[in-house]
């Protein structure tokens, strides 16, 4: 690998640490009632309202439908996800350190497998918590209604529009993600021509 | 006149068609301005939205209000002690809202209990009433509660003079032993805290109106008065007899220094300060004593200045240098000037004195007259301009005047009666102008009848042209004795959503739902309830026997705004609660009768509000 591709590489992975500052993705909700805004965020180790008090509002407004009560700290990828982000951000400066390219693509591929397994289990998460009703407590009872959230883009859950998109921590990791796409590449070329 | 309006003949430019889209806000859309409006013998303050002259709210202060339960709850009844016991009403008078460098900063306000001399503090983060204190050795707090530039001190004088310290004394020896007292109440600049710092005792005339000066007047406050006859029976005409009453000047800075230096005696008194603790419940206190200035003792702090005739209004123009006053009988607006006075003190030109207080010349102080302005001049605001606004009472009317030429430039017509009048800022060094209100005490055929009593108005003039501008007249509670209004910005923004629940430190607070609980201790049972919607936890309780003592400690878990918890039991004596978002209200009740009593929130909170209810089981 050249200079600048092993710097380029460095500055990628020290990126990804901004997924501690900034949400990873954000789910909002609009009702004509909540004029302040409603949401959720996300974040590699926790979960909270946009605003606060938001994520009592959600239960609150979710014990109607019989969802589960949302408890960040029951939440067993809030505890895995920092070691799995710890662990990308180590191997990445690991292969600049190297200067290996296989190296380089073993932490793209290792990446896009995290990032994928993630977005299944969000999915398998939302899937739990808009099916898997109390039916029994649920006070408004729609036939055939579920309330998953959507795994990405907007959707109307009864009276209210979810919008489900990535934070800025989220953004962070796809361009984080691309640059080093684009470092390979060039790399490969590069040694190609050689 | 081509407005449709059915009276437009006579509103004037009312019935033009363009008053409406000026007063129009739009649904969804913010007034620009909030006014504060003393609810008069309400004892409450309206909020009221400018220029649309919508209500928003009413803040009850020295009433006791059913809707929330404010004076009625265990935690806001001690609001309402005084040294005469529990007085749950009062006739509240004038709005002040604080200041910082002469302008309004939308902190607090403060307003006058006149009846049992009191003064309030409401937190305008809140709308509540966050404070009262009352006043020692007052009869009718009247002069209240005007405020200094930065809000160091609201100065209160005295409507009555009484015998100080109170005594049975024959009422026809009240030349020799009636006072008055005029008192200055010390601010806290962060937390606004009232603490009454001291008074100044004064001969015992009428104390009416003050307002302080500023800019170069600034350390300085005038008072009206009337009664100099010292008179205490048909004052109607045996208080009109002077040509000229007084109005007081007070070096406040002065006074500070002397009680620095020890001038002030410790006087017995017994009076309530009383004032929400930091968990909002309201805490009483007795203080047992006051530092009182004699001006006898204190040379230059006060002078008496001559005012034709039963002086009303004391108002000090934005400059601070001219000093209005408004007399109720008087045929001229006299209008003092600050650095005439500092002239005609130093040059000793005095006309005589009262019990060691100086009178200053009328001609050395007077910087003009208004002549010929109509009847019964009352109040003065000033727009910023350069011109100020004279209530007229008796010819009911609002006069426009030039400052500096004490000529009249505009006259409108109020309906009817006016008394005080506003404009936003318009005590302040720098007014915010564009409108003025008139606060009118008689409507008579203005709105749909309504039997014999009929409501009281506010009117809302146009004041950017030469011409004054009737726009919107709307009713108001109570009576709208004096009002303040400032720009919505500097209060909206700062306005409480909700409480957050975890920072409630009420003794009695449950922090979820799983804390529901009953305790009995001896004849006393504490019900630690929560409310959420749309239910409440308990919804049953049984084990309440006849003869308890049961207090209801409901705390409303939520944590959303605008998503208050009612909470009313069938029968009970007191009132109903209103519990805000994380908030704590205790209702105490005692059950008379064996029996299943229902309970339920009386707030419509969401779908299932009514089922939002449950029952209390009650034993022999």
């Amino acid at each position: 690998m050249t200079a600048a591709g092993r710097i380029v590489l460095v500055i990628a992975s020290l990126l990804l640490s901004l997924t501690y500052f900034f949400p990873l993705w954000q789910i909002s909700l609009e009702a004509p009632q909540y004029p302040e805004g409603l949401g959720l965020e996300i974040w590699i180790n926790q979960m909270q309202g946009q605003n606060p008090g938001d994520l009592q509002k959600i239960n609150n407004l979710n014990h109607y439908i019989g969802m589960k009560t949302i408890r960040p700290e029951s939440i067993r990828e809030l505890i895995v996800m920092p070691w799995v982000m710890r662990a990308i951000m180590l191997f990445g400066l690991i292969a600049a350190a190297l200067g290996r390219r296989r190296m380089l693509l073993a932490w793209l591929v290792l990446f896009a497998l995290v990032a994928a397994s993630g977005l299944v289990d969000f999915y398998l998460w939302g899937y739990d918590y808009g099916h898997n009703l109390d039916m029994e407590n649920a006070i408004i009872k729609v036939p055939g209604m579920t309330y998953q959230p959507p795994l990405i883009g907007s959707k109307q859950l009864l009276n209210f529009t979810a919008h489900s998109w990535p934070g800025i921590a989220g953004w962070v990791a796809v361009g984080s993600y691309l640059v080093t796409l684009g470092v390979y590449i060039v790399e490969r070329r590069r040694e190609r021509v050689a | 006149m081509t407005g449709g309006c059915g009276n437009g003949s006579k509103d004037g430019v009312a019935g033009t068609g363009d008053a409406a889209s000026k007063v129009y806000v739009a649904p969804g859309t913010h007034d620009e301005f909030y006014a504060f409006m003393s609810g008069g013998f309400s004892g409450q303050v309206g909020v009221y939205g400018l220029p649309s002259g919508r209500l928003l709210r009413h803040v009850p202060v020295f009433s006791q209000n059913a809707e929330n339960g404010y004076g009625y709850s265990e935690e806001t009844k001690n609001l309402f002690m005084t040294s005469f016991g529990f007085v749950p009403w009062d006739d509240a008078h004038h709005p002040q809202l604080s200041q910082t460098d002469g302008v309004p900063d939308g902190r607090w306000l403060f307003i006058n209990g006149n009846n049992t001399p009191r003064v309030a503090r409401l937190d305008l983060a809140t709308f509540e009433t966050a404070e009262i204190i009352e006043l020692p050795h007052s009869g009718g707090n009247h002069a209240s509660p005007f405020l200094t530039p930065n809000t160091e001190y609201v100065l209160a004088g005295t409507r009555f003079s009484v015998p100080i310290p109170q005594q049975d004394v024959p009422i026809n020896t009240y030349k020799d032993n009636f006072k008055g007292t005029l008192s200055f109440i010390k601010i806290d600049s962060t937390s606004g805290a009232m603490s009454l710092a001291f008074q100044i005792l004064v001969p015992g005339f009428n104390y009416d109106l003050s307002h302080s000066g500023k800019g170069p007047s600034h350390g300085w406050a005038f008072f009206s008065t009337y009664n100099t006859e010292q008179a205490s029976t048909l004052l109607e005409v045996n208080a009109s007899r002077n040509d000229k009453d007084y109005m007081a000047a007070v070096n406040w800075k002065l006074a500070e220094r002397y009680v620095a230096e020890g001038k002030a005696k410790d006087i017995p008194a017994s009076y309530r300060h009383n004032y929400l603790d930091d968990a909002r419940i309201a805490q009483s206190e007795i203080v047992k004593s006051v530092k009182i200035l004699d001006p006898r003792e204190c040379p230059g702090m006060i002078y008496y200045i001559p005012t034709p005739k039963s002086p009303h209004g004391a108002d000090v123009d934005p400059t601070g240098e001219y000093i209005v006053g408004g007399g109720k009988l008087a045929t001229v607006i006299p209008v003092h000037s600050f650095s005439k006075m500092l002239k005609a003190i130093e040059n000793k030109e005095f006309d005589g004195e009262v019990d060691g207080i100086p009178i200053l010349k009328y001609e050395s102080v007077l910087a003009g007259e208004v002549q010929n302005p109509g009847l019964g001049p009352l109040h003065t605001e000033f727009d910023g301009k350069g011109y100020a606004y004279t209530s007229m009472f008796i010819s009911s009317e609002i006069v426009k005047w030039k400052l500096g030429t004490w000529e009249v430039v505009d006259r409108a017509p109020a309906y009817y009666s006016i008394g005080h009048l506003m404009i936003p800022g318009g005590d302040s060094r720098s007014p915010f102008g564009k409108y003025v209100i008139a606060l009118n005490k008689i409507t008579k055929d203005r709105y749909l009848p309504t039997g014999p009593e009929l409501t009281h108005s506010a009117q809302l003039y146009d004041i950017t042209g030469d011409k004054m501008k009737l726009l919107l007249d709307f009713p108001t509670i109570g009576e709208p004795h004096y009002a303040q209004a400032l720009p919505a910005s500097l209060v909206k923004d700062r306005s409480v959503k909700y409480f957050p629940i975890a920072e409630n430190t009420h003794p009695h607070a449950i922090k979820a739902e799983n804390e529901a609980r009953v305790e009995r201790d001896g004849r006393l049972v504490r019900v630690y309830m929560s409310t959420i919607r749309t239910h409440f936890a308990p919804d049953n309780i049984e084990g309440i026997r006849v003869g308890d003592s049961v207090l209801f400690h409901v705390t409303n878990l939520e944590q959303d705004w605008d998503v208050p918890h009612g909470f009313a039991v069938m029968g009970a004596n007191n009132a109903e609660l209103l519990v805000m978002p994380g908030e704590t209200r205790t209702l105490a009740w005692k059950p008379q009768a064996a029996g299943v009593i229902p309970f339920y929130c009386t707030d419509f909170c969401s779908a299932l509000h009514q089922e939002m209810q449950g029952y209390i089981r009650v034993s022999r």
